[in-house]
């Protein structure tokens, strides 16, 4: 699950990580009143959940309350469009209202976890304000490493070691050591997939501070943290995938025609594959589980035909400890009770089969069965035009 | 021979008396599976289709003198599971629970390094060896016994490539589903190298997916140590970046972990890697020359 960079930050002051004073705001009333209290210049930044704002007009310095609403005037509403949201945009509807602070230096400093050793790593780098991947594909020797034990947490000599290779001193590098750790517990304590400083601030006054803060969370431990699932920004989300959420259907929208329904995240990304394969484009992914009751295929069916973009719809299912029958029942039974027009390729595989393609065969729908992966997919290919 | 399990397998069931523990552990027994024992903490001296239920796995040790442990407790609650039956002395752990939170796989994966403990999954389904034992929730008619390694991130997509390659008529020796979370017990290399050792797997079938750098890590290991044929598919070659394909650790991160970095690794280690998963059976074929 994604955040907002206030909610972000938030989170982070709760674990001691130093963040600038502000807050957030939903009208430039709103933008002027936190300016006014905070004093001095301000920065208003656009909170929607993707990066590259800055350079799409999202972010503006605001050196008076006055000047604070006005810039958050004209962020507010704006469909902002950067690298990461797509050409579409994304609608802004709220602003972080922050102190400026005079910057003396920007650093990247991010916790995530690395699959291959199994534990999460702490990167640090000089090259604040660039994207992680980028610097690791240009200076790949610029960014330092130190994995942790969740159990022991980043030790202060770990933090040490990237204070000292980040050439900090005095109190910078103490606060520095005291950020890093603060970040690791925040990370650990909180069940995050990400925390990134980027940039980590140093100000002219040796000052260590999150000028930016982005955090994800595992979706898989969100239960424990109901106050952090109570961030959930379902307006930052595609509608569709929202409804699919509530009936714990894996769905991620695409921008093809071939609608897809599919048992196991696998397999279901397999079908992308070999319709892509075959000159076709999905216009998404859904995995209905390995059960595909009834019930599920017929809210998947409604989620996948909501989409006004699919033309044809490709249904493969391999049913293991699931009996075929059973699954062509509930299509059959699914798409009478939605009056499905369009035409749907079925391929079942697996037990009971043959009685499987029977029901599919006998009930009088648009269904066109097919034998194997391939033969689908080239079916349902020719049917989306 | 086969890997890991076989007719000496002794297992006890975490969570037996769960719907899903009992309704596949029937499934197991029915294909001649031995399970010896069911562990569900506050419900021991029950039984379960007959299996004796004990309160903890060391009674269940105890008792029954298993050695196996297949996993069915919630995802909450699974990695205590796991570190009790490392605890006990039980060598192989299978874990089936999908949603496990990515920090317990951590903790359990450094609570058991060093040991001599195989954990098998989290979010999987589970071994196989045709004709000897099943660990796990595949449906085994669609296997048959042979020479043929079979190792997957992936379920479903797995049993696809076995229907095939049986309806060749290539049986398999046996099937890992090493699972779809990003901190799995079992590598692509620790069942690769098992395989290197089982005289009766001749070839493999090796299934990955987006996310991490498993495949590029297998890839390396059968170019330096690995002598016999592969062939390979990877799911999610049409994936959008930054999104998760269902399984936790189906992501492309910050541009990594793409389908076709994976490809072009295993492709250099002179694996035979299909585009599409409908050509798995028929490549396996060709390579071994009996298509």
């Amino acid at each position: 699950m994604k955040v907002h960079e206030y909610q972000a930050k938030e989170i982070l002051a709760r674990f001691g990580v130093a963040v600038p004073r502000g807050r957030v705001a939903f009208t430039p009333e709103e933008a002027k009143a936190i300016a006014r209290e905070l004093g001095g210049r301000v920065v208003v930044k656009a909170q929607v959940h993707a990066g590259g704002r800055g350079k799409a007009g999202g972010v503006k310095l605001a050196s008076s309350p006055e000047e604070a609403a006005q810039v958050a005037g004209q962020i507010l509403g704006m469909k902002l469009v950067s690298v990461q949201t797509g050409p579409e945009g994304k609608l802004v509807r709220k602003v972080l209202v922050e102190e400026a602070l005079p910057i003396a230096r920007e650093l990247y400093l991010g916790v995530v976890l690395d699959r291959s050793r199994g534990l999460p790593v702490m990167m640090v780098s000089a090259f604040g304000g660039m994207e992680i991947e980028e610097i690791a594909r240009e200076h790949p020797e610029a960014i330092l490493k130190e994995h942790f034990d969740p159990i022991l947490g980043l030790r202060p000599f770990q933090a040490r070691k990237l204070g000292f290779a980040l050439g900090l001193s005095g109190n910078t590098f103490k606060e520095f050591v005291a950020f890093a750790q603060a970040l690791a517990r925040a990370y650990n304590e909180t069940d995050a997939s990400l925390a990134e400083i980027n940039p980590l601030l140093v100000t002219a006054d040796g000052r260590v501070l999150a000028l930016d803060a982005k955090m994800n969370f595992d979706d898989n431990a969100l239960s424990r943290h109901p106050e952090i699932a109570a961030m959930r920004d379902v307006e930052e989300e595609d509608p569709f995938e929202v409804e699919a959420s509530k009936y714990d259907l894996n769905y991620i929208k695409l921008d093809g025609n071939i609608g897809c329904m599919v048992n196991g995240a696998g397999l279901a990304m397999a079908t992308m594959d070999i319709i892509k394969h075959y000159g076709g484009s999905p216009a998404n992914f859904l995995d209905v589980g390995g059960g595909a009751s009834q019930e599920r295929v017929e809210n998947a069916f409604r989620i996948l035909l909501s989409d006004p973009n699919v033309k044809a719809v490709l249904i493969n299912i391999f049913g293991g400890i699931v009996r075929c029958d059973m699954i062509a029942a509930g299509v059959v039974a699914a798409a009478r009770n939605l009056e499905v027009r369009l035409p749907i390729v079925v391929r079942l595989e697996g037990t009971n089969v043959e009685e499987g393609r029977r029901i599919l065969a006998e009930s009088g729908l648009p269904l066109h069965p097919a034998g194997t992966m391939a033969e689908a997919a080239k079916k349902v290919v020719e049917l989306a035009g | 021979m086969a890997i890991w399990v076989d007719e000496n397998t002794k297992v006890v069931v975490q969570g037996l008396t769960g719907k899903e523990g009992q309704f596949h552990a029937a499934r197991c027994r029915e294909y001649g599976t031995k399970i010896v024992a069911g562990v569900t903490p506050g419900k021991g001296g029950q039984e379960v289709d007959g299996v004796p239920v004990f309160d903890t796995v060391e009674q269940a040790r105890k008792a029954t003198g298993c050695n196996a442990s297949l996993i069915f407790v919630p995802p909450l609650l699974a990695a205590d599971a796991i570190l009790e039956a490392a605890d006990a002395g039980i060598e192989l752990i299978v874990c089936i629970t999908e949603g496990i939170p990515a920090k317990d796989e951590v903790l359990v994966r450094q609570a058991l390094r060093g040991t001599q403990v195989r954990l098998i999954g989290p979010n999987c389904p589970g071994i196989i060896s045709p004709g000897k034992a099943k660990l796990g929730i595949m449906p085994a008619h669609i296997h048959r016994e042979g020479s043929i390694g079979v190792v997957s991130r992936s379920g479903t997509l797995t049993y696809e490539a076995v229907d095939q390659l049986t309806k060749l008529g290539m049986g398999q020796s046996t099937c890992v589903g090493i699972g779809g979370d990003p901190v799995p017990g079992t590598s692509f290399v620790d069942v690769l190298a098992a395989f290197q050792e089982d005289p009766q797997t001749e070839a493999v079938v090796l299934i990955g997916e987006i996310g991490g750098t498993a495949e590029e890590e297998a890839a390396q290991f059968v170019s330096s140590r690995f002598t016999k044929p592969v062939v390979a598919f990877i799911a999610g070659q049409t994936a959008p970046p930054g999104r998760r394909m269902g399984h936790a650790g189906a992501i492309i991160a910050g541009g990594k972990g793409t389908a076709k970095e994976k490809m072009e690794a295993l492709q250099a280690a002179g694996i035979h890697v299909v585009p599409t998963p409908a050509e798995i059976g028929i490549t396996m074929a060709k390579v071994l020359g009996r298509a």
